[in-house]
């Protein structure tokens, strides 16, 4: 193997902690991942450093992830959690009647001291992957592939009333679980 | 009254908005809200972290 496909060869297990995240679906992270090598493979070229090398196949490895978005769209946003489309995500917080809050949410702190560890990403995959899968799917395409709602509801065919319900969920509950096991420990 | 909310209608505005724009009416509201709550200008501030860290997380590569 040259030193460009062994680069790229390495860096494959960092690629599919993505491609499993967005897809939350082992087949379609390995089929996208396999067409990242193909693709990064067909045109070697030459990276100042590994950084950039990651930065350039990520790239490529979100535009293989769009297309399979595409592809399955049916299941990808195919709900699968009956059980809790009756509960309001919202009482995690706790409120009372009146529509007022029991206790007044935490302050988490600094965001800046906070947020640039790498632990603290950590956790934020291991909460986001906890999601439901169509949750995550939907929360990542927002915040990874940075596609606007508009888009989101294009490529999959969904209608935004859907959409907002699946991220509003999805969001909440990242919040609490964020607080369950970074901030409420370090506070 | 339009112009009252909850906090947990002004809560359900500030998780909303991170994906949609607000109408006018409910932007507003909650700017109104936030300035007589003390509790959900914190929520609001937990929103901003989450977004902040989503973003630093998204340009962020492991070092080796």
């Amino acid at each position: 193997m040259s030193g460009f496909e062994q680069q790229v060869a390495a860096l494959r297990d960092y690629l599919m902690k993505f491609a499993r995240l967005q897809l939350r679906n082992e087949t379609w992270a390995e089929d996208a991942v396999s067409e990242v090598m193909v693709a990064a493979l067909a045109k070697p070229q030459s990276f100042g450093n590994r950084s950039q090398l990651k930065t350039w196949l990520v790239g490529i490895l979100k535009h293989k992830i769009i297309d399979a978005l595409r592809l399955h769209g049916r299941e990808v946003c195919q709900l699968e959690d009956h059980v809790e489309s009756n509960e309001d995500p919202l009482d995690y917080l706790g409120f009372k009647a009146d529509g007022h809050y029991v206790e007044p949410p935490a302050e988490w702190g600094n965001p800046e001291q906070r947020a640039s560890s790498r632990q603290f990403f950590e956790v934020l995959e291991i909460c986001t992957n906890q999601l439901p899968p169509v949750q995550g799917r939907l929360f990542l395409m927002r915040e990874w592939l940075e596609l606007s709602s508009e888009e989101i509801c294009k490529e999959l065919a969904l209608t935004p009333t859907n959409l907002y319900v699946q991220l509003h969920r999805a969001r909440l509950r990242l919040r609490e679980c964020l607080e369950l096991n970074w901030f409420g420990n370090k506070a | 009254m339009p112009l009252m909310k909850t906090c947990k209608e002004a809560t359900a505005l500030l998780v909303a908005r991170e994906d949609r724009t607000l109408s006018l009416g409910d932007k507003v509201a909650l700017r109104f809200h936030l300035l007589i709550c003390k509790a959900c200008p914190r929520f609001a501030r937990q929103m901003l972290t989450l977004r902040n860290g989503m973003k630093e997380w998204r340009n962020y590569t492991t070092p080796d």
